[in-house]
């Protein structure tokens, strides 16, 4: 590396300093220019000598290079075009790709190894100046914003007061159709289910249950009679049926007469975060909750037994009506799902569920 | 300013008066005069790029947002943002007959009808992915280097902003095809709104448009996700990239880099030729990533229904760890005084990122409260020469990335055949362990590193040579050209930088010790 003089990297410095300027209609680079603040006449680039190192291509060996990145260029175009052609015919995904890989990478490699072989090597250095102003420059700012601050809150006071008022009531008012006619208040409708007193239990396709449909072991997701279509109603209201086996059935307190023949029916909203608990093991008799894995004991109130839920999924009181279909008791003894704020306490564990 | 007399009568004549550089000429000139571009377009062309490959990990984060704009735009002309119901007739038989969302049939259409469709929606699933991974491996650089230490707080903060929005986008992006595992997870969503304690249900209401399902979630996810996010996420950008030229790059310490100049090579030609083709080859590896990794293939999912779920539901790479975070959660919910406070919802899925993120956003504050370093910095650390910061950022990433494994619980379990138990109580205790035992063994590496003799050095060839008397004397090669300024000279990083009027001169003279020179062309 030749070691070029002081004097010589000072004067280019100077010259080529970002912000310096030159005027329009230099000559080319290394001829004659204006800078600014150097006088006329002044070299806006001194001459380079021809046989820098830093000019030269980075590349020791440019003729490989520009081999290869014209080979580069060659599979590029020939790529973009088939992307073209597969294209206008219509061909699959994986076509449609290769073509756009091999047309897009290989046009970028090539470009890249163009710059990076092909162009001067450097190294360039460019100066850093502070980006600090002056510290009268700033206390002018700063005096600036504080005097004539003090000329609208000193002077006139009311009328500042005023306009303040009036800004903050619009902050205030502007807040209710941004975000108060998003949407109604929840009011009671996160403790409602449509779930009612002799709700028939229908499947999805509104047809009811018979107490001869389910052998022991089964399950079905049951919605109340006439709300089985809707989305809304889908969300809130699933619930799933299992039969088991009447004799292992741990009722609680007050639960005595809920699962006449092992039909036990529980919310399928997960206590956890809603999602249906739509896995069932069969042998162990667990509700299993997919997307963070609470299990639920299907035999024993449905009580998580494992995973982040906090809470037993709650019971449908079913009992079999004249003709022997399943009907609902009642509704949900508390809100299904997961755990907000306003939910109160009831229905919350075995003490309480007498 | 060029007032012409007369019509050039020849074209050699036309030629001549536009000067040395022609119709470019006449184009800077005609623009100069109106908004006065010379200086600074100038000024713009000769800033130095440093050259270092991790200077290439946030153009990734660039690029795959302009592959991510493309593909968006394609793609809005045929999604359809409703949740109305439809029954499917099309050519993707197993699907024939069945009852589905707009949305879903919209994107069904958009991978089997729409022509190149799939490889559109695909890369641009791709592209969102490789988005955020490579933010947060650009933020890993910028932590470990110490970049962030002033002046580039506010980069810093803009930074990991935009990371928040890119989870966010990515988030409510895979929400909108309303397939079985996205709608699952929009419930999820509504779900952890509403464990916030006073305003959750508010919140969940008001989002939703009433209770879940709501009738205006798919309509209002795709506003904000193709207008309002993009927007303000490319406003960021334009004011990550401005105070990017503006502060200047920094710069690992080398051979004739200070703290008041940058060594590289300049934006036009070298920087443009290279950053435009690795953009094309950006674009070329997403593009081959579309076509053949396939991802999110919602076909196979089936349309959202409330009451159907499948079995080994993860989100998106961006979304695994609070998965993760809500899996290793014990169920500890809170009631008392009429009140219900899900901690076992709130904590891993509001207050853990909440945490995490501020945590970021504060470090450079942190940071400054230990070192009591209120100097500017443009030179770079080694992460070995700050095990501190190194020990805290590889805990972060080992927490972070033993909750994302930990959103894999079930499919380890099946797979390992383990119990699901011991793989859960695993993770558990993992979480607290695993980021203690990285900081420890990083911090223990970085102090040792530090006292290893000569391991600043790239490694040279030694010369072995026999001397006549017989004795074997070995001499390090000459480097090769070109290694000069990419070595780590151990070049002592100035705690204060220079009084502002002895910065000139200090910088003239550094550089012509060092031999760097700047060469414009």
């Amino acid at each position: 590396m030749s070691e070029p003089d002081e004097a010589h990297i000072r004067g280019e410095v100077g010259d080529t300093r970002v912000g310096n300027g030159h005027g329009p209609g230099a000559g080319d680079g290394h001829g004659p220019g204006a800078g600014d603040g150097h006088g006329p006449g002044a070299p806006l680039l001194p001459a380079v000598p021809a046989d820098d190192p830093h000019l030269a291509d980075a590349a020791s060996d440019p003729r490989r290079v520009e081999a290869i990145i014209g080979l580069c260029f060659l599979v590029g175009i020939a790529g973009i075009a088939a992307f073209g052609g597969a294209y206008v015919e219509a061909a699959n995904t994986q076509v449609l790709a290769g073509t756009l890989f091999g047309g897009l990478f290989f046009l970028g490699f090539g470009l890249a190894a163009w710059g990076k072989y092909l162009m001067p090597r450097g190294p360039f250095v460019e100066e850093r100046h502070p980006l600090e102003s002056s510290a009268r420059d700033r206390q002018a700012m700063a005096a600036a914003l504080v005097e004539r601050t003090g000329i609208v809150v000193k002077r006139r006071k009311f009328l500042g007061a005023m306009l303040a008022t009036g800004l903050g009531i619009f902050g205030v008012v502007a807040a209710f159709p941004l975000l108060r006619s998003l949407g109604p208040k929840p009011g009671s409708s996160l403790f409602k289910t449509n779930w009612k007193k002799g709700s028939l239990l229908v499947d999805l396709y509104g047809k009811p249950v018979h107490r001869t449909d389910m052998q022991v072991g089964g399950l079905l997701t049951v919605f109340p009679q006439g709300k089985e279509e809707t989305l809304t109603a889908q969300a809130v209201d699933q619930a799933v049926l299992i039969r088991v086996q009447s004799t292992t059935l741990v009722t609680m307190k007050g639960r005595r007469d809920w699962a006449p023949d092992g039909y036990v029916c529980y919310s399928k909203v997960c206590t956890h975060l809603g999602c249906p608990v739509g896995l069932y093991e069969q042998l162990l008799e667990l509700l299993v909750c997919p997307c963070h894995q609470s299990m639920f004991n299907v035999r024993d109130g449905a009580f998580p037994v494992f995973g982040p839920a906090p809470r037993p999924l709650p019971q449908l009181p079913v009992y079999f009506d004249s003709k022997g279909f399943l009907r609902a008791r009642d509704g949900f003894d508390q809100p299904v799902g997961p755990g907000f704020w306003e939910r109160t306490t009831q229905g919350n564990g075995r003490a309480s569920s007498t | 300013m060029a007032v012409t007399e007369s019509r050039p009568r020849t074209r050699r004549e036309a030629r001549q008066r536009l000067g040395a550089y022609g119709r470019v000429q006449q184009a800077v000139n005609e623009l100069d005069e109106r908004v006065g571009i010379a200086k600074g377009g100038r000024a713009l062309l000769d800033k130095i790029f440093p050259d270092h490959w991790s200077f290439m990990l946030g153009e990734i984060a660039l690029y795959s947002f302009v592959v991510l704009v493309v593909t968006g735009i394609f793609l809005t002309l045929y999604y359809v943002p409703s949740s109305t119901q439809v029954v499917y007739h099309g050519p993707y038989k197993p699907l024939d007959g069945q009852r589905m969302s707009e949305a879903y049939y919209s994107t069904i259409n958009i991978s089997f009808s729409v022509r190149a469709g799939l490889l559109m929606r695909q890369v641009h699933h791709w592209a969102a992915d490789v988005f955020v991974g490579s933010i947060v491996v650009h933020m890993a650089r910028i932590f470990f280097t110490g970049a962030f230490r002033k002046p580039r707080e506010l980069n810093w903060t803009i930074g990991i902003v935009l990371l928040i929005l890119a989870i966010l986008n990515g988030f409510i992006g895979y929400s909108l095809p309303d397939d079985l595992i996205s709608g699952t997870g929009i419930r999820i969503s509504y779900s952890i709104l509403l464990a916030i304690p006073f305003v959750g249900s508010y919140l969940a209401f008001f989002l939703f448009g009433g209770p879940y399902p709501g009738t205006a979630i798919l309509e209002r996810f795709y506003i904000v996700h193709v207008l309002i996010l993009p927007l303000i996420i490319i406003g960021l950008i334009g004011a990550h990239l401005g105070l990017l030229v503006r502060q200047k790059h920094t710069q690992f310490p080398g051979q004739g880099r200070t703290e008041h100049n940058v060594v590289g090579s300049p934006m036009f030609p070298q920087f443009a030729a290279k950053t435009t083709g690795f953009m094309l080859m950006v674009t070329g590896v997403l593009g081959v990533l579309g076509g053949y990794a396939q991802i999110n293939p919602i076909w196979q999912f089936g349309p959202y229904e409330p009451t159907k779920i499948s079995y080994a539901v993860q989100p998106d790479l961006y979304m695994g760890w609070l998965d993760g975070a809500l899996r290793v959660m014990p169920s500890w919910e809170f009631t008392g005084w009429g009140h219900t406070l899900p901690w076992e919802v709130f904590l891993p899925a509001v207050i853990f990122p909440g945490l995490i993120f501020n945590i970021c956003l504060a470090w450079p504050m942190i940071e400054r409260r230990f070192t009591k370093d209120y100097a500017l910095h443009n030179l770079l650390d080694r992460p070995r020469d700050r095990p501190k910061r190194t020990a805290a950022g590889a805990a972060m990433i080992a927490l972070i990335f033993t909750v994302f494994a930990a959103s894999s619980t079930d499919v380890l379990a099946n797979y390992f055949h383990l119990s699901l138990n011991a793989v859960l109580w695993f993770f558990r205790i993992a979480v607290v362990v695993v980021p203690i035992i990285a900081s420890v063994v990083t911090w223990k590496i970085c102090v040792e590193m530090q006292e290893v003799p000569g391991a600043v050095k790239r490694k040279r060839a030694m010369i072995v040579s026999r001397t006549a008397e017989g004795e074997y004397v070995a001499v390090p090669a000459e480097a090769r050209p070109g290694d000069e300024h990419e070595e780590l000279d151990p070049e002592p990083v100035p705690l204060r930088i220079e009084l502002p009027d002895t910065v000139g001169a200090a910088a003239t003279t550094a550089t012509a010790e060092s031999g760097v020179r700047r060469v414009l062309r």
